[in-house]
């Protein structure tokens, strides 16, 4: 307690880290160091890494898809436009094949695109966000604070997940796909923003975070500064898996039905294949498998894309800028002290 | 042993807003508790002045009270393990989710410890022969595995091995002629049931257990403790379990328990797919039957189970990591 409000006080009188030094860079260096540092970079490290560039070729393709679908380049899907249960690939008017009813299943996934990508985006910062502003504050205040964050988590954190979006989904009836998204994750923030807690709590021990709390620098700027960065691989990870488990979650209860819809999305598609036969027989197997694809296909894009994201982030391999897989280049000798 | 004490007496607490809420919940539904209701009994031709002594007696709750009496009153119920009366089923809902949450703590259990063990051997393994084919394969199928939601697993599952093939039942937890009891035949028609939504449930879950074991465990390696038992000499499978799974597995365990709590969500869908008798079944049949007290009794006793299972979870975890167990952090 006692280092609290010494920290303040001391806050009040003196900022001796006035950043002289930055005063020598002009405007231009600072913008170019500014796009090398975050774009520049960043990009390259992406792009060297196998997986980085699978995973942005998958989601640039559905950015595509979307594309498409918001300036009407490809017809939209209505039933009777091509012949009954057509397979893919065998007419080109319609290369995914259609359903039982004569609906461009092609169509039928791009239309449903850019309200999935919403829907995703949504839940995925809002998950995130929520659960970062949580659990850094929580781990590092500690204290009372953290106590009280901790309890409301807590009882987020003891509701699960797909129930109370169910008993949620009748009773707000959420269609909007940016609605939908924070209904989907509504307490996926409370389990994330415990585990960012316990991140946190480690970090505050640092001996640097030490030396800026007794430098009196103010605690938003301690977390920003100090605890933010050695979180954020972490952060960006779990971003894509909030994302992801959006994806699932809202396909999922589309696919038993308990989602409200007007249109058709992929989840709904996959519930018609399913209870109109596409379990029987393998003439309907295309008609089940589409939807399935563009689901998988989405969530692999985003996890690849996850996969490099450490590396960004990662200084050690920013400074190097080097392409390969770290890891994979070490020897079994090195990996030991590979570290530093 | 405070921080025991004070977790242990959250838990009340915690329930206690769990029932505030679904108590809340009920009142949002579209038109609230007891319009649906009303309409049904009604059509269902009881007498219009004895609808209320019918609502009071399904739903624990008297319709024309003061809204504070009748949350008094769902308390009351609650605490007294009487969740009101099935709609649907025409049975008390406590007897429906006494025989359906067995099934769904089996699959959930079964499924995330077959999970978090394969998953951990393989991380493992991958780490140990780090950068080499094995590591690269199951990497890579791993980042699969993780792509593919459970129910699509479900789905193909049921497509080949049950409809095409039929290798397995298509639903139930058990075949309708064989009696439940301490039989041969039932275990083996349980277990005969269970392995595809069980499967199903394991497979998608490895992948991101593998990979979250193989980061743990490079890290690990790279620390120097695990160089300085290396240099005193110690046996390299003492290093292996001693020094280097123990820590890697460390960070994992608090989030196998955060995990079956998700996953007790995630039944559902899987549950619906499968026919399979749980609680999520249930909640789904409630749903479409319009039968709230079933679907909110159901809501409520899965909540109270995670609860259950993540103060398991922090009371564990105080015993596995000695410095959690010093509880809450000086305030700064």
């Amino acid at each position: 307690m006692a280092t609290e409000t010494d920290s303040q006080s001391s806050s009040e009188e003196i900022d001796w880290r006035s950043e002289s030094s930055s005063a020598e860079m002009t405007r231009r260096d600072r913008a170019e160091e500014f796009y090398r540092r975050w774009v520049y970079e960043p990009v390259v490290i992406a792009w060297s890494d196998v997986r980085t560039r699978l995973g942005i070729l998958i989601l640039g393709g559905y950015l595509l898809m979307a594309a498409v679908d918001v300036f009407g380049l490809w017809r939209n899907p209505s039933t009777n436009q091509a012949p009954q249960l057509l397979p893919p690939f065998e007419n080109w008017s319609f290369p995914l094949g259609t359903t039982n009813s004569g609906v461009d299943l092609l169509a039928l996934i791009i239309d449903s695109t850019p309200f999935i990508l919403l829907m995703v985006l949504a839940g995925g910062v809002w998950a995130t966000s929520l659960a970062v502003v949580v659990g850094t504050v929580s781990g590092y205040k500690g204290g009372r604070v953290d106590t009280a964050i901790t309890s409301v988590s807590d009882f987020f954190m003891a509701i699960p997940g797909l129930p109370l979006v169910i008993v949620l989904a009748i009773a707000l009836s959420p269609e909007n796909p940016i609605l939908l998204g924070v209904v989907l994750t509504i307490n996926y923030w409370a389990g994330l923003g415990r585990s960012i807690r316990s991140q946190v709590l480690s970090i505050r021990e640092a001996s640097y975070v030490e030396a800026s709390r007794t430098m009196g620098t103010s605690t938003p700027r301690i977390i920003v500064k100090d605890v933010l960065p050695n979180i954020m691989p972490y952060v960006m990870v779990n971003f894509v898996l909030a994302a992801r488990y959006t994806i699932f979650a809202s396909v999922g209860l589309y696919f038993i039905g308990v989602l409200p819809y007007t249109g058709q999305n992929w989840g709904v598609t996959l519930n018609n294949a399913y209870y109109q036969g596409g379990l029987f027989t393998t003439e309907a197997l295309h008609w089940l498998l589409v939807p399935m694809i563009a689901i998988v296909g989405l969530a692999f894009g985003l996890i690849l894309l996850s996969q490099g994201m450490d590396r960004i982030f990662n200084p050690r391999v920013r400074t190097r800028l080097s392409g390969e897989s770290e890891s994979v280049e070490e020897d079994e000798n090195t990996t030991t002290t590979g570290m530093f | 042993m405070n921080y025991y004490l004070r977790r242990t007496a959250r838990i009340p607490l915690t329930v206690l807003a769990v029932i505030t809420l679904t108590f809340g919940l009920i009142r949002l539904l579209p038109g609230g508790p007891f319009t649906q209701l009303r309409i049904q009994l009604i059509r269902q031709g009881v007498p219009v002045e004895q609808v209320n002594a019918r609502i009071e007696a399904l739903q624990n709750i008297r319709p024309d009270a003061p809204l504070w009496q009748q949350y008094l009153d769902y308390l009351a119920g609650v605490v007294t393990l009487d969740l009101g009366e099935s709609i649907s089923l025409g049975q008390p809902v406590m007897d429906v989710i006494a025989r359906a949450l067995p099934w769904t703590v089996f699959l959930v259990v079964t499924s995330t410890v077959l999970m978090f063990v394969i998953g951990v051997l393989i991380g493992a393994v991958q780490a140990y022969w780090e950068g080499s084919r094995f590591d690269k394969t199951f990497s890579g199928a791993s980042i699969f595995l993780m792509a593919v939601p459970s129910f699509i697993f479900a789905v193909v599952f049921l497509f080949f091995l049950a409809y095409q093939w039929s290798l397995f039942p298509t639903g139930f937890a058990s075949a309708r002629g064989v009696e439940s009891g301490f039989t041969f035949e039932y275990f083996a028609s349980v277990v005969h049931h269970a392995t595809l939504p069980i499967l199903a449930f394991t497979i998608g879950g490895i992948g991101s257990t593998a990979l979250n074991m193989r980061g743990n465990s490079i890290q690990v390696l790279g620390e120097e403790y695990v160089e300085v038992a290396r240099l005193r000499g110690l046996s390299d499978g003492r290093i292996a379990t001693r020094y280097v799974a123990q820590n890697a597995i460390l960070p994992m365990y608090t989030g196998l328990l955060l995990l079956i709590g998700f996953r007790l969500g995630g039944t559902v869908v899987l549950e619906e797919i499968f026919s399979y008798p749980g609680l999520g079944y249930y909640l789904i049949s409630a749903l479409e039957a319009n039968d709230y007290p079933l679907m909110m009794g159901c809501f409520l006793v899965i909540t109270v189970t995670l609860v259950v299972a993540v103060y398991i979870a922090d009371l564990t975890y105080g015993f596995i990591d000695p410095r959690i167990s010093a509880g809450d952090a000086d305030g700064y």
